[in-house]
């Protein structure tokens, strides 16, 4: 009996879930496509959400220090998301679902936080995790709500804007980033708790990983099958260029740097 | 006398016709908005994203009242403030313990949807700040409905304009909610609001059971003297290119040169550790729109030019000439900042000394 409790406790058994999501690459100059209607993603480079690869990151550091047992990845949207399932997993994530959405689904503005949210409330119900960790935005919808919505669905605390996690005794001590600097606050889990820049760097998936990921198994969900109204209720009417801002000179000198500025009465 | 009761009882008919009238429009067509500002206190004051977000949400069409909701332990004092200026209708407030510290988030959410289903508020919003990115969403995921972030115009009363892509395109979107939930960006909208005699109704509300699961440790705040980032009239940035935190100074000393200025920081030099976050200009940090912005030593890269495009004027000073700075700067200086800086200062010193 007591080597059991011994070895209960020596191993954690914290199951970490960890939504990402398929942007376009923040490299990448994005160009506002004629009909109006959406960004051009033909033939560009698609990448892992930078701030959900950095939660990524996290939840594979928790496992290497034994706080974590169980990582699982999901992701929403159509075939190719499995791509980054696959990256995340060549990382160390242990297993992966994949929502299958329509192929022509356009997951930048037609898949919203709701439904995201509404569909991860069911994949937590069903996976029953004691942490779900995720980014704090994605870099092309820029809306920053996602992990808040899920956490006011299921009445879980919320630690925004992580900088730093640590995990002791059921609990979860997160310093967030704030306007004023940062606060430092203790969570009871389960809890959500959303990425900051500042939390970690994420490792780059050694080729070794990334052929022994392919054995790694990724469950498919059609996403109708999960029940969800995952309509959009955001209508996008028009979608533009940002006004251009007329092209500047150059002055030669600081003395004309200064006399432009007082000109400007800047100063 | 009898022509005066007449025409009184008659001006009396007529308000109440309208009236009547006012409340079956309302309830069959819901034409009047009825918004909730989820306020924020700072410095012992109104935030001034809270006042920018008064303004937006007068600009919603047939906006028949603004609330404005307000937590914390000096939350009276400024209910009775708030209650002061002009567009405000009615201010509650609720100044218990678990609403202290800029909230915990969840408890104030709470109180925002207790708020909104009594109130039978049709648009919930607040000012963009870390506090609000962190309550609002939480409010439209307990009732169920989508939220509009970080809105740059008020189209009506269910149409709003945002930026995505860090700001490289911007969409028109329509929210087909009963509630519109949505947080607005306050270099958007003005903070100077006028104040009023006929001031608002203040109530004071009972707190709800506190949220068991979350508990404050500590605000680890910076100290800053100076105005702040989001509301200065002029920002003076610094990017990797000042190489350490100890030339940072470099720039203070100009700030504190120029008329209400505040420093500002890109990410890699937030990242490098050369100052703290709280200065991070930039997609996922602060946006603002001074009057001027002076970018020192930053290449321009899109998810900082996403934080401050909306500056009327821009003004680089970097050593190299193909800096993408230089193609949103109105004014561009190709020289070494450790150079251009120190002389900049100077002559703006010599000038402030003739002048005198």
């Amino acid at each position: 009996f007591f080597i059991y409790f011994k070895v209960q406790s020596a191993n954690a058994i914290m199951k970490v879930l960890i939504p990402i999501k398929r942007v376009i690459d923040y490299t990448v100059k994005i160009r506002v496509r004629p009909d109006k209607k959406g960004v051009d993603k033909k033939a560009v480079k698609m990448s892992m959400n930078p701030f959900c690869e950095i939660a990524v990151e996290e939840a594979i550091r928790m496992k290497e220090a034994k706080i974590a047992s169980e990582l699982v990845a999901v992701t929403i949207g159509p075939t190719k998301c499995n791509e980054q399932l696959r990256t995340a997993m060549a990382m160390g994530i242990d297993r992966a679902i994949h929502i299958k959405t329509a192929d022509a689904l356009e997951t930048d503005i037609h898949l919203q936080p709701l439904a995201v949210s509404r569909i991860l409330a069911q994949i937590v119900q069903k996976e029953t995790p004691q942490l779900v960790l995720l980014g704090k935005q994605s870099i092309d919808d820029d809306s920053n709500q996602v992990a808040q919505m899920l956490a006011g669905r299921l009445r879980w605390p919320q630690a925004t804007f992580a900088s730093s996690i640590t995990v002791a005794d059921d609990k979860a001590e997160v310093l967030r980033e704030v306007d004023g600097g940062a606060q430092r606050v203790s969570v009871s889990l389960p809890a959500v708790i959303s990425t900051d820049l500042r939390l970690n760097e994420p490792r780059f998936a050694t080729l070794q990983n990334i052929m022994k990921a392919r054995k790694k198994p990724i469950e498919e969900i059609a996403v109708d099958e999960l029940g969800i109204n995952i309509e959009p209720t955001l209508e996008y009417l028009e979608i533009v260029d940002p006004p251009v801002r007329k092209g500047g000179v150059f002055v030669d000198s600081v003395q004309e740097l200064f006399d432009k500025m007082k000109q400007h009465e800047c100063l | 006398v009898f022509t005066c009761l007449g025409s009184v009882f008659g001006i009396m008919l007529r308000n109440c016709a309208v009236r009547v009238q006012r409340k079956w429009l309302h309830a069959h067509f819901n034409r009047y908005a009825s918004s909730l500002v989820v306020g924020e206190i700072s410095n012992g004051t109104l935030a001034d994203s809270t006042k920018s977000c008064i303004t937006a949400a007068t600009q919603i069409a047939n906006n028949e009242s603004v609330s404005v909701l307000l937590t914390g332990t000096e939350s009276e004092r400024v209910a009775n403030e708030t209650a002061k200026l002009q567009p405000v209708c009615k201010v509650f407030y609720c100044d218990s313990q678990q609403y202290t510290s800029n909230g915990l988030t969840e408890n104030v959410a709470d109180l925002v949807c207790s708020v909104v289903e009594q109130g039978n508020f049709s648009h919930v919003l607040g000012g963009t700040s870390s506090f609000i990115r962190d309550v609002i969403p939480r409010c439209a995921g307990i009732l169920d409905v989508s939220q509009v972030s970080d809105c740059t115009k008020i189209v009506d009363e269910s149409t709003f304009q945002r930026a995505i892509y860090a700001g490289n395109a911007i969409c028109s979107v329509r929210s087909n909610e009963a509630i519109k939930v949505l947080t607005v960006r306050p270099t958007a909208f003005a903070c100077d609001l006028e104040q009023t005699s006929d001031v608002a109704s203040v109530e004071k509300l009972e707190p709800l059971p506190a949220f068991d699961g979350k508990q404050f440790i500590a605000d680890e705040l910076v100290a800053s003297s100076g105005p702040s980032l989001t509301s200065a009239d002029a920002v003076v940035s610094g990017g990797r290119g000042m190489k350490n935190g100890e030339n940072f100074q470099m720039l203070q000393t100009l700030c504190e040169l120029i008329p209400d200025c505040a420093m500002g920081a890109s990410r890699a030099a937030v990242d490098a550790g050369f100052v703290s976050n709280d200065l991070q200009v930039g997609q996922t940090g602060k946006c603002v729109a001074p009057n001027m912005y002076l970018a020192v030593g930053i290449s321009g890269a899109i998810q900082h030019v996403a934080g401050m495009k909306d500056s009327k004027l821009i003004f680089a000073i970097n050593n190299d000439p193909e800096a993408p700075i230089f193609s949103i700067a109105d004014y561009g200086l190709v020289a070494d900042l450790f150079d251009a800086v120190p002389k900049l200062t100077e002559i703006i010193q010599n000038n402030k000394a003739a002048a005198k």
